[in-house]
Order: structure tokens, then C-alpha cells, then sequence
């Protein structure tokens, strides 16, 4: 099993790249935006040296490269783009027809802080304005996790029982410009076999067989096909599980939905997603030394939400505090996982109670100092017994 | 409730409002649009094709069948409008170049 | 380039239909005629894109559609976004040999004037520099027709359209029509047009040309509005064909950015009231307004011989 894999520094922007690559895309049509580029020039330089056979449409803007692809994926072709921020807000329009049209489009985030002001830095209000778009949404933590979960990802994603377009997210600049071990495949074959081709079980346009996508519906009609797409984006539950332990079995490793780190003998845990979770899992121990006790969960799929291994992770625990890196202005709460967190506790009627706290923003700098004093600053709350009624923006300078 | 048939639901139709069946347009006449009827006059018609290149829908439909005018001239095919579909715009009438199409008032 | 079979006459205009009828187009509505005109020359085997507008609505009003060639519609914006992806995936799949390399697929797009000139102008401009091989026919009925008849960018000088109303102080739209084929000439492709169903054997040849390029392609048809113009649908043809009559719509051709040719030479001009009073969009238009638009459109004229090198268009006789 270890014959298929060779291990390289990549960033999360290459190993990206790497996973495009390796999954024999047919279209990429991109757009550079910091940052993102990297993914966009490392592709360019495969095909140039021939080493992913693949058309490159270079499109004028980010709108036009989802609409590229929707024109590519429709054909049956297998498509890739990556985009940050301004990017993906330009292509906000295009993402509810990619995932109405049922186009299984598989996209890279290098997450980022949406102007204005303008930040070319990390947070992860873009990905989290991309909610109700029904895109399957990964959120990596390592760019080896990148680099498998976009492999993953097209598996879910060509589903004849999913067909959703998906997107796998990471840190701008903190992962995708950072460098990892990671491991690739030496050979495209076994990751084809993994996820193989197959554009006959889904609508596509072709001359042999002439069909018209993109109608327009009427209210008689509208209705069904959204529900259509609740129950591809239910069924995209099962498909992900299977496709994550799939992936465990033939290349020994997998991620599931959610991790968790030490939660078993605790009261009190932390959940966060992306990067920030090994600076929390570092948080952890450095708090055990000290004699406190407290837990970290990792948040990997956010769409479709996992609300069965969430309830299993933290039914037992008392305290749950949330590190949001995005701001849901003006929500019930302003944190937007505590903010579906807060709803499933209410649906399982669990007795927890709940702390957000908003960090990171434009990429803030969050260290195992700040975690510690978070976690001071929620014991202040639990000695009080009293929760906090607001976010917390931790951090901010008055 | 009426006894109105019921639309076909989710699990019948095909996904993201593709349509699979091309050219089933032609399932839904649209000729009672029509407030004039456009009629060719085989006699006056020359067969030039004009009528049938301009007509929009397209409502007019070259036949292979044979004609003989009143005045003995033998036509292997012959233009037809379909009434199913002819809206009634006019296009035909107005640019027959010998007006052998005749625009009367629709009656129902 | 080479050059394809061109038709000399009607009779070889092909039978076969790939529009059906049912759809929902105006009763005499030109963009129908032109449609099935495209489809005629490019035949079965073509992918047809098509942005929001008057023609996407009418023909697929799910559950039924008028196109019997594959067709998709994205957006209002992005028709040639969309088609230079599917151009990239017809070249990607079949150098892959996952689709039959031997077929040739025409990728066509068929938009309007508001997805084309207006808001889809960005994604134009990018599928012709990026050298795709689609052809793009623009169906101009000079408005947003299908949100009932708003300007656009491709709305003439002093036309009445609902945001440019006729009103005590602004009467029609104060700004001229944006020269689209010009500006797409200028983008060097290897075929640009303007056509006018009124001469159909002309506009036929034209997407036989533009479909036989190995690279962008893009042929302005000129399309009559019966309900956005205000005039009798039965005159739909008589008044496209007033418009090269008048010189305010010239049919020509540019290929390979070298030769210009004008394809429908008017020897005999007519003067413009006769195009202009056809039409309730233009009622509003005093003598004078007319002879201001007659005096730009011999300036017009006079520059368009000059490229041909001889009078083209000659003087107005009538």
C-alpha cells in the first residue's frame, strides 16, 4: 500500500493542485486571486510539461470561470477550479445553478476575509457566505487533508445519487502558503480506481442524445427540484461516509466528519475547523500539564451538517465553547457553526452550555495563548454559572 | 377537489428541470393564437419557399405532394400551413412575392 | 479560411428542423426565423448555448422545449463563459478519445442583445481573445425585450423604450447604438458579420462561414421586434429589409481581420423615414430628429465605401 504514494513538501495550494492532478481533470477554468494562485500556476505547469492532459480555459473573471466549468462538467467532463474571497462572492450567482443544475463541480477555497476593507488575509466569512448554496462543504486542517479530501470529494460529488457540486476549504495563507509532508500519488491509476470516470450516469449534453438543461420553471415546477436537491444533499451524508472509509481502507487513511482529541474525561471541549484545530489540540495538552482538563473537536464537514456524530462527541460534555473565524452580523448568534451548533443542542435537548467565541478575523493572530485564555475566560463564566448571552470577540482592541 | 390530473411529483421528473424528450414543444399547439388565418392559394403558388423560410414557429411544412393547378402546371410538392401551430402573424402573407396567401379573419 | 459549400438559392437551404413549434416566441416574432435558420446551417450535431432572454424563455419552459439539438442555459451573463467551456470539454474529451475524436461538435451560442452587449460583454470579450471555437450569433431586437422592452446597449439613437420614455423634458434614448461588431472586429477573430433575415441566402453564408472557422466567430443578425418596435407582425420581413435599404443596418462581412466586404450592396439608398415612421418606437420623432439621424447615417455610408474602396451603398433615391 505504501508503493502508491511518494512524500513531498507541498502547501495546501499544491497539494491542491497535486489532487487535480491526480484525479485526470479534463477542464480547469480558473481565476488567480490571492490566495489562491499558487493552485492556478502549479496547474498551468503540469499541463504545460504534459504531466496532466487537460484543456486550461483562462477565464477574464471568477463568474465566468464557475459558468466554464458548468459549460465543461455539462459536456461530462471532469472539472476543477479554486477561488478566495472576492472571487467566490463574484461566482455567488453561478454556485446556486452549478448545484441547481446538479453538476458535480469540485472547487478549492483558500479561505479569506471578504472586503471591505478589502484583507488579503485568512478568516472564513467567504466560505461561510457560501452556506445555503448547497455545495457539499470540506474544511481541511492539513494539506495532506486537502490533498485527499478533494479526492474524496469528487467521488461524493459524481454520485448519480448526489451529483452536488462540493468544495474543500483551508486556511488562506496560513496552510495554502505553508508548507507539509505530504504525501501524492506516484500514479494516477489507483486514485482512478478510486474514483473512476464515468459521465454516462448523468445528464450531459450530446448529439447522440439531445437534451435541454437549464430550463426555466414555473411555480408548479420550481418546488420539486429543490426538493430533489434536499434529499441528494441528505443522501451526500451516507455518500461521504462511505467514500471517506473507502478511502481508509484502500489508502489507509481518513478523516470521517468530525475529530475529536481527548474529550473522553472531560467537561469541557473546544471546536473549532480548518488550521486552528492543531493550535487547539496543542492547547489541549499544554492545559493537561497544567491540570486542566479540557477537550478539542474538529469540525471537518460542514455540508451536509453531522448532527449524529456531533450529538455522539459532545452528549456527554457540559461546556462547549466554539471558535468561530466568521461573523454571522446581526444572527441570534453571531458565530456561524454556534449558531448550528445552538440548534442542535436545542433538537436533542441537550443540556449544554454553549460559548462562542470569534477569533481569528482577518487573519488575527490566534496562538495557544489566546486558547488558554479563553479557557480561563470561560471557567470565569461556568464559576458564575452563568452563560454569556453574545459572542465574544476575543481579541478586538477597544 | 376537482378531478384535475396532478402534476407528476419529485420522484418522477428528471432532475435540475432538464428536459429529456427534444422538440416535445410541439405537444402544445399554439394555432389558437390565431385572430387571421393565413390560406395558400395552390394555384397562385409558385413553390419559391419563401413562406416557408420566414414562418417563425416553423407552421408551414414543405409536402411531398403533387399538385396540378387550374391552369395545367404540375407541381411535385406543395407548401402547407399547420393550422396546429399558425399563429396568424402574417409573415408568410405579407412577403409572398406573387400574394398567393390569403389573410381572413379567424372564425371559431 | 476555408471556405465552405456556400447556398446559392433557397431550394438548398436543408429541410430538416431542429426548432419544433408550440414555443412560446410573439406571433411573428424574427428571433423564431433566424433560430431555425442557425440550426439549418449548423445541423444535428451542435451544442447550442443560450443566456437568459426572449428565446431561452419561450423555448424551454420546463417541462417542454423546442430544441431538438443539446442546449443549455446557464445565466444571463455568461452564454460565451459557457460555451468556452463546453468548447474546452468537447477538446479535452475527445483528445482523451473519451468521446469520438472523428465527430465535429459546433458550439453555438444564440444571445440577445441585453445578454451580449450589455451584461454579457466581459464573457464575450474573454471567449474571443481566448480564441475558442464558437460561433456567436447575436439575435438584436435592440432592447431588453424580455423583461418587457428596457434599453440597452444596442437600443438606437432616440428610440422609445420604457426606461427611455417619452417624457416633457428626455424623449428616447440620447445615446447612440453601441457598435458591437466593430468592437468584436476589433478583437481580431477570424470571422465577423452583420446579417438580416430579410436576405437570407447572405445570412445562411454567414454561419456556414462563421461555423467553418477555426476559432471565434461572430454574426449580428439584425431582429425585428413586433412587440418592443411597435409595428404589425406581418411586417416583420419589410421592415429588416428597410434597414439595409436605408443603410441603417449594412450587411457586411470581415474575414480574418483582413477582408472587408459589404455582402448586400443598396445601389438605389431610400431615405430613413421610410424605416423610421414604419415603427410606433419612433413616433415620437419630429422632421428634424429625422433629418439629424439621415445626416449620421451618410456620414455612415460615406466611411463604409471608403473601406470598400467604391460605392457600395449609393445615394438616396427615394
Amino acid at each position: 500500500m505504501n508503493n502508491f504514494w511518494m512524500r513531498i513538501p507541498l502547501t495546501s495550494n499544491y497539494a491542491a493542485a497535486y489532487a487535480a492532478k491526480d484525479v485526470d481533470v479534463d477542464v480547469v477554468a480558473a481565476y488567480p486571486i490571492t490566495p489562491q494562485t499558487p493552485v492556478v500556476e502549479r496547474i498551468a505547469e503540469f499541463i504545460a510539461n504534459g504531466e496532466l492532459n487537460a484543456e486550461m480555459v483562462h477565464v477574464e473573471s471568477e463568474h465566468s470561470a464557475l459558468s466554464a466549468c458548468i459549460g465543461a462538467s455539462a459536456v461530462g467532463a471532469r472539472v476543477f477550479t479554486a477561488t478566495s474571497a472576492q472571487g467566490l462572492e463574484l461566482m455567488h450567482e453561478i454556485l446556486f445553478i452549478a448545484s441547481g443544475l446538479r453538476l458535480p463541480i469540485v472547487m478549492a477555497i483558500a479561505a479569506r476575509a471578504l472586503s471591505a476593507p478589502i484583507s488579503i488575509w485568512c478568516d472564513y466569512s467567504d466560505l461561510m457566505a457560501t452556506r445555503d448554496a448547497s455545495w457539499i462543504t470540506v474544511i481541511a486542517s492539513s494539506a495532506q487533508e486537502v490533498y485527499d479530501s478533494i479526492i474524496q470529494m469528487y467521488r461524493v460529488a459524481e454520485d448519480p445519487e448526489v451529483l452536488l457540486p462540493a468544495m474543500v476549504a483551508y486556511d488562506g495563507f496560513i496552510m495554502s502558503h505553508t508548507y507539509e509532508p505530504v504525501y501524492v500519488a506516484k500514479d494516477k491509476a489507483p486514485i482512478l480506481e478510486y474514483t473512476p470516470k464515468n459521465f454516462n450516469n448523468r445528464y450531459r449534453l450530446d448529439p447522440e442524445n439531445p437534451i435541454t438543461m437549464g430550463a426555466i420553471a414555473d411555480p408548479n415546477w420550481y418546488y420539486e427540484f429543490k426538493y430533489q436537491q434536499v434529499l441528494a444533499m441528505r443522501k451526500a451524508y451516507e455518500v461521504v461516509k462511505k467514500a471517506d472509509e473507502e478511502f481508509g481502507r484502500k489508502f489507509s487513511r481518513s478523516y470521517g466528519f468530525i475529530e475529536t482529541y481527548k474529550i473522553d474525561d472531560v467537561d469541557t471541549a473546544i471546536l473549532t475547523y480548518g488550521g486552528l484545530y492543531g493550535t487547539v489540540q496543542e492547547t489541549v495538552d499544554i492545559l493537561r500539564e497544567k491540570g486542566i482538563k479540557v477537550g478539542a473537536i474538529k469540525l471537518r464537514v460542514f455540508r451536509p451538517f453531522p448532527q449524529h456524530e456531533l450529538f455522539n462527541a459532545i452528549k456527554n460534555l457540559k461546556h462547549l465553547v466554539v471558535l468561530d473565524r466568521a461573523i454571522t452580523f446581526g444572527g441570534a448568534i453571531e458565530g456561524p457553526v454556534a449558531l448550528e451548533i445552538a440548534t442542535l443542542l436545542k433538537f436533542k435537548s441537550l443540556d449544554i452550555n454553549l460559548y462562542n467565541y470569534i477569533v481569528g478575523i482577518g487573519q488575527r493572530s490566534v496562538t495557544e495563548q489566546d486558547i488558554i485564555g479563553i479557557v480561563d475566560h470561560v471557567s470565569k463564566f461556568i464559576e458564575k454559572k452563568i452563560a454569556p448571552m453574545e459572542s465574544i470577540y476575543w481579541g478586538v482592541r477597544e | 377537489m376537482s378531478s384535475e390530473k396532478k402534476l407528476p411529483g419529485w420522484k418522477s421528473i428528471p432532475m435540475a428541470g432538464a428536459i429529456l424528450k427534444p422538440g416535445n414543444f410541439a405537444e402544445r399547439p399554439t394555432g389558437d393564437w390565431r385572430v387571421f388565418r393565413p390560406i395558400i392559394n395552390q394555384d397562385k403558388c409558385l413553390r419559391c419557399l419563401i413562406c416557408w423560410v420566414v414562418c417563425p414557429e416553423p407552421a408551414i411544412y414543405i409536402v411531398d405532394k403533387s399538385y396540378r393547378t387550374s391552369g395545367g402546371r404540375e407541381w411535385k410538392f406543395t407548401l402547407e400551413i399547420d393550422y396546429n401551430y399558425c399563429k396568424g402573424c402574417g409573415l408568410c402573407v405579407e412577403e409572398c412575392p406573387v400574394k398567393a396567401i390569403d389573410f381572413i379573419e379567424e372564425v371559431k | 479560411m476555408s471556405t465552405p459549400t456556400l447556398y446559392r438559392s433557397i431550394f438548398e437551404l436543408p429541410r430538416e428542423e431542429y426548432l419544433s413549434p408550440g414555443h412560446g416566441l410573439c406571433a411573428g416574432c424574427l428571433a423564431g426565423t433566424i433560430v431555425r435558420m442557425v440550426l439549418k446551417a449548423a445541423g444535428p450535431n451542435t451544442i447550442v448555448v443560450t443566456p437568459t432572454g426572449c428565446l431561452e424563455v419561450s423555448t424551454t419552459p420546463f417541462p417542454y422545449t423546442a430544441w431538438k439539438v443539446p442546449w443549455i442555459h446557464v445565466a444571463f451573463e455568461n452564454a460565451a463563459a459557457v460555451a468556452s467551456g463546453i468548447e474546452a470539454a468537447v477538446k479535452s474529451l475527445q483528445r482523451k478519445g473519451l468521446i469520438d475524436p472523428s465527430k465535429k461538435i459546433n458550439v453555438v451560442a444564440i444571445g440577445g442583445d441585453g445578454g451580449t452587449v450589455d451584461i454579457g460583454f466581459q464573457a464575450l470579450s474573454g471567449m474571443l481573445e481566448r480564441g475558442h471555437r464558437v460561433m456567436y450569433v447575436l439575435y438584436d431586437n435592440e432592447a431588453y425585450m424580455n423583461t418587457g422592452i428596457q434599453r440597452s446597449g444596442a437600443t438606437p439613437f432616440k428610440a422609445w423604450t420604457t426606461t427611455t420614455p417619452i417624457g416633457k423634458i428626455l424623449k428616447g434614448k440620447i445615446q447612440p447604438k453601441k457598435p458591437i461588431g466593430e468592437i468584436v472586429a476589433a478583437h481580431r477573430v477570424p470571422y465577423v458579420a452583420t446579417a438580416n433575415p430579410a436576405y437570407v441566402i447572405d445570412m445562411m453564408n454567414k454561419f456556414k462561414k462563421g461555423l467553418s472557422v477555426e476559432g471565434p466567430s461572430f454574426i449580428h443578425v439584425l431582429q425585428p421586434c413586433t412587440t418592443g418596435w411597435r409595428f404589425d407582425p406581418r411586417y416583420g420581413i419589410k421592415i429588416a429589409r428597410l434597414a439595409t435599404e436605408t443603410a441603417m443596418w449594412i450587411n457586411w462581412e470581415l474575414e480574418n481581420n483582413e477582408v472587408f466586404r459589404v455582402t448586400v450592396s443598396v445601389p438605389k439608398r431610400k431615405h430613413v423615414k421610410h424605416y423610421i415612421r414604419a415603427q410606433g418606437r419612433f413616433n415620437h420623432l419630429t422632421d428634424q430628429d429625422i433629418e439629424e439621424i439621415q445626416k449620421f447615417i451618410d456620414k455612415e455610408v460615406e466611411r463604409i465605401n471608403k473601406m470598400v474602396g467604391r460605392e457600395v451603398i449609393g445615394p438616396i433615391v427615394e
